[in-house]
């Protein structure tokens, strides 16, 4: 007689749990899998995937160790440690007085001083990251929308929509006048959302612009600044990048157009900064929100229990930041390092036959495959891109992931190697397009 | 800049919800009585309003203590700050923002600091007590904390934090090693020796396997990032009171999950039984509300007693029965003083053979490590799918890599941490008894408790009117006159009233006779004739 077992019914999880919002099932994040089961290393596997689509800064990285090596008290809390106890209980959302004073100075000297921040401005996030999706539960609802220019950093479908349940609709750009934000297009995404019966709670622009790698310009800022409060929406400013402009002059921040017009109308914009990219420390998950709306900076405080700084780390910045010497250098050596990366791969991809969108910033460059493409389709896009992991052995990012809507433009970074490795990685690039000639040509000679 | 505190006086303009119900039905009862619709309308209408006229009244059970003025003789008082309904959940909020809008979560969040909890928080902020500089401020007894063995962590640091430590040597844990972008949940050093602490917390031969742990930036979002994974927005947890007030807002204000209060009673020691766990789900699937986990505090907090292990047995019972999920939050495991046994979910999961896809404790260093700075929490789960959700929703929440490297070093010193358990131990115990004992020389008798950071006090006797009201009163006279914040039993949603969470673990021997002679002073004035 068979003997029945009763299954135990599986206890169900949430739909944000099972959701695939997270998006770590696309090729972004497929890459970086191929990546992790083959990585590239000079010695031990230099066939290996190198990996050129995870965009972090190790180019100034000799800068840190040499400040520790000098500041080492500001790693411990001093003979006795004393400061050490206060340290270890604080937990105040509001964040260290010291520290904030630290990163609003730091925001200031990264835009050359024509910038003013007030610490009482400052909000601590437990990064970036953490930064915009805590602005986004505070600005919109779920089934809300914020308007996001394509092509974007493909985290934001994560960060911004995943626990939040607010909708990201696409400000289309395109290469016609090298992906910059227009009116129209502001218009054209405002009334799509209409359509769609969501509301716009707010325009997202990140500036440096990633994936482009290029900074927003002046009068582009200032329209983007109209339209918002034509619509009285929000504006979030992402400027992680700008310490990595290659020249400070370049960048412009969204604060210097708001001090221009004397503040009117500043309570619908709100920064989002971070350590991350600037100072190669994404590890110590450092973020802050800079908000111009008195509201927002109460609520977003109360928020960042959920996302706090470690009390060590802020410690540790506040010496670190406050120190000036260190900061001028840092921040000019870090920015001629990336001028001279982005001018070496530049270099080197023109030497294979491809163009790059011109860039002035980031720590990537956004380079045009489009003449490659078997079909100028997603499609095609993503058949070339599994091509450049599996046989090229690179690992870069499709513009699809970044949301583009044009096919055939790649994400390529270049400040987490050492300039070796780039070397490598140009040099295989420029094999596989000398490859890819020597096939056309038994075609063509027909 | 200044930023302006919020303090809700009147409520904002608040449509009342039986005018809004009964203008939607006026209408369609116009129709029916001019002969449109008819019968069905006719019958449908009256048992329309009758459901919402029960559902109404189910909602606003909860008693609703009006805030009346403060007595003449009060120099300052903080009732008026009190919202007029009790444990309301958040409704969207009117008020004004100026020109541009946030959402209606941020609207509820900005009026966060109206609970009793919250409001004596922020008083000592403004006045704190210090024994030379400031003998008059307010004594904070409302803060959870563990200040007693803080000297033997400054000394491991002062001995123990090198340069070799910190990184300038080079190599995998050197500043750029640990700078790099790093797994969210950890790194597998930190948990590794974070499985190992924790099996020591215990005491006892049970092993934690590092790969169920995922870490975070303090159990504050360790218990959210798990909400989210076992909760739709509108469902429901149970929770035993009295319960943490931080749960209210840590839990329900970006979740949506609603908490559902199972109430225990001193009789019962605080614990809770099966049948009121039962009746409160059974009430819960009336009012359509899906629950989907029960969460319980083992030590519990705040009345500081330990679950039986037959309670921990009947509640997984419970959970299979009913096919739910279980969050036990552990975080004050290795702050037992007495001389219970603490027996820890893992400990019945290592032996039994229960389903253990249902069952997810949360840890942190901020109680047992006097380290809550440093946002350490731990999100331990037998269930691979929460765990591999739960790691991507770490990104929101991640421990630094600074502080990952100093625990990792700190917490494989099983020499200190044995040290320091001792010694924590023994510290704790000498406050608590000195404290309960002062207590009750004022005739304030504790319940029985074995664990935690504070003492649950039952100071029935000295309010007014056996009530949530009277209890506010006591509590107001305590924090504005006494000058000692404690923490109501109503803002733990304790259903008797008069019951008050003391943390005595950031005070010393010295402090103690002027908390009691404080409290003294409010108990002869309060004392009801009878």
């Amino acid at each position: 007689m068979a003997i029945e077992i009763e299954q135990p019914s599986s206890v169900e999880l949430s739909k944000v749990a099972v959701s695939e919002t997270h998006g770590e099932n696309s090729p972004y994040f497929a890459g970086w899998k191929a990546y992790d089961e083959d990585p590239y290393h000079e010695s031990n596997n230099p066939s290996g995937v190198i990996q050129m689509g995870l965009a972090e800064n190790q180019v100034s990285f000799d800068l840190l160790e040499e400040y520790s090596e000098q500041h080492s008290e500001a790693f411990t809390w001093g003979k006795g440690a004393p400061g050490f106890r206060e340290n270890a209980l604080f937990q105040d959302y509001h964040g260290l007085q010291s520290f904030r004073e630290a990163m609003a100075s730091f925001m200031e000297q990264i835009r050359g001083g024509r910038a003013k921040f007030d610490p009482d401005r400052v909000v601590l996030t437990a990064g970036a990251t953490a930064a915009n999706e805590l602005l986004t539960f505070i600005l919109a609802d779920p089934g809300d929308a914020l308007l996001v220019p394509t092509p974007y950093y493909p985290g934001f479908d994560r960060d911004l929509r995943w626990r939040t349940g607010v909708k990201i609709v696409p400000i289309h750009c395109d290469s016609s006048n090298n992906f910059q934000i227009t009116p129209q297009a502001l218009e054209a995404a405002y009334k799509e959302a209409e359509a769609m019966n969501k509301k716009v709670r707010g325009v997202l622009i990140t500036n440096p612009s990633n994936p482009l790698g290029a900074t927003i310009q002046r009068s582009v800022l200032e329209e983007i600044l109209d339209f918002v409060t034509h619509k009285n929406i929000h504006l979030v400013s992402d400027e992680i990048y700008s310490g990595s402009a290659f020249s400070s002059s370049e960048f412009i921040s969204i604060e210097e157009i708001l001090e221009s017009r004397k503040y009117k109308n500043s309570e619908r914009v709100h920064i989002v900064y971070s350590l991350s990219k600037d100072l190669g420390l994404p590890g110590f998950r450092v973020g802050t929100i800079y908000s111009y709306n008195d509201k927002v900076v109460t609520t977003a405080r109360r928020m960042s229990s959920f996302t706090l700084i470690s009390s060590q780390t802020q410690h540790l910045l506040a010496s670190m930041l406050s120190n000036k010497k260190f900061t001028e250098n840092y921040i000019k050596t870090n920015r001629e390092r990336l001028r001279k990366r982005y001018e070496m791969i530049i270099q080197g991809l023109k030497n294979a036959g491809i163009e790059c969108l011109k860039g002035n910033a980031g720590l990537f460059c956004w380079m045009n495959l489009s003449p490659l493409l078997e079909e100028q389709t997603r499609e095609g896009e993503l058949a070339l891109w599994d091509s450049m992991l599996h046989e090229v052995k690179l690992n870069i990012s499709p513009g699809s992931s970044c949301h583009c809507s044009e096919p055939g433009w790649f994400r390529v970074c270049f400040a987490n190697m050492s300039e070796q490795t780039l070397e490598i990685a140009l040099k295989r690039i420029h094999d596989f397009m000398q490859q890819r000639e020597r096939q056309r040509k038994p075609i063509s000679s027909q | 800049m200044t930023q302006t505190r919020t303090r809700p006086t009147t409520e904002p303009e608040r449509p009342k919800p039986t005018a809004a119900t009964a203008m939607r039905l006026i209408v369609p009862l116009q129709g029916v009585v001019q002969g449109r619709g008819g019968l069905i309308l006719g019958s449908l209408i009256p048992c329309a309003l009758f459901y919402f006229l029960q559902f109404y009244l189910k909602r606003h059970r909860s008693p609703n203590p009006s805030s009346d003025p403060p007595s003449p003789s009060t120099p300052s008082s903080n009732l008026a700050d009190l919202p007029r309904t009790s444990s309301r959940s958040n409704l969207s909020s009117r008020g004004s923002f100026g020109p541009v809008r946030v959402s209606s979560r941020a609207g509820s969040l900005a009026k966060a600091d109206d609970s009793t909890y919250y409001i004596g928080l922020n008083k000592v902020k403004e006045d704190p007590y210090h024994r030379t500089n400031n003998p008059n401020g307010i004594i904070q007894l409302g803060l959870s904390e563990n200040t007693l063995c803080l000297d033997l962590i400054e000394k491991w640091v002062s001995e123990n934090l090198t340069d070799s430590i910190m990184g300038s040597d080079g190599g995998d844990l050197s500043i750029s090693g640990i700078a790099a972008y790093k797994p969210f949940d950890g790194m597998t050093e930190m948990k590794v020796a974070m499985a190992s602490f924790m099996s020591r917390v215990i005491g006892k031969a049970v092993s934690f396997d590092p790969s169920q742990i995922v870490l975070t930036a303090g159990a504050t979002p360790a218990i959210e990032i798990l909400s989210f994974c076992l909760a739709d927005h509108g469902n429901a947890f149970l929770v035993p009171t009295p319960y943490y007030p931080g749960f209210d807002r840590d839990i329900r204000s970006r979740t949506g999950v609603e908490l559902i209060p199972v109430h225990c009673r001193s009789t019962d020691n605080f614990v809770f039984s099966i049948t009121a766990l039962d009746q409160a789900f059974n009430q819960a699937r009336k009012r359509g509300l899906k629950v989907r986990a029960i969460l319980i505090c083992n030590p519990a907090n705040p009345v500081g007693n330990i679950l039986p292990r037959e309670t921990l047995y009947d509640v997984l019972d419970f959970a299979r029965e009913k096919n739910i999920h279980i969050i036990c939050d552990e975080i004050y495991g290795g702050s037992i003083f007495g001389s219970e046994e603490f027996v820890s979910m893992a400990e019945i999961l290592e032996s039994e053979e229960v389903d253990k896809d249902r069952v997810h404790i949360i840890y942190g260093l901020s109680k047992d490590l006097s380290l809550p700075g440093f946002r350490a929490g731990v999100i331990y789960s037998y269930n691979d799918s929460v765990l591999a959700a739960a790691k991507k929703l770490t990104r929101f929440s991640s421990m630094s890599t600074l502080t990952q490297r100093l625990l990792i070093s700190m917490l494989s010193d099983t020499r200190f941490t044995q040290e320091y358990f001792e010694t924590n131990k023994r510290r704790v115990k000498e406050i608590y008894d000195s404290f309960v004992a002062g207590l009750k020389q004022l005739g304030i008798r504790c319940s029985e408790s074995n664990a935690g950071l504070y003492c649950w006090a039952d100071m029935s006797a000295l309010i007014p009117t056996y009530s949530e009201k009277g209890e506010l009163e006591l509590w107001d006279k305590l924090l504005n006159i006494a000058k000692i914040n404690v923490t109501p039993g109503s803002a733990c949603h304790c259903i008797e009233p008069g019951w008050f969470r003391c943390c005595f673990a950031t005070l010393s021997q010295e402090d103690i006779p002027v908390v009691i002679e404080r409290i003294q002073k409010i108990a002869e004035t309060c004392k009801s004739p009878s």
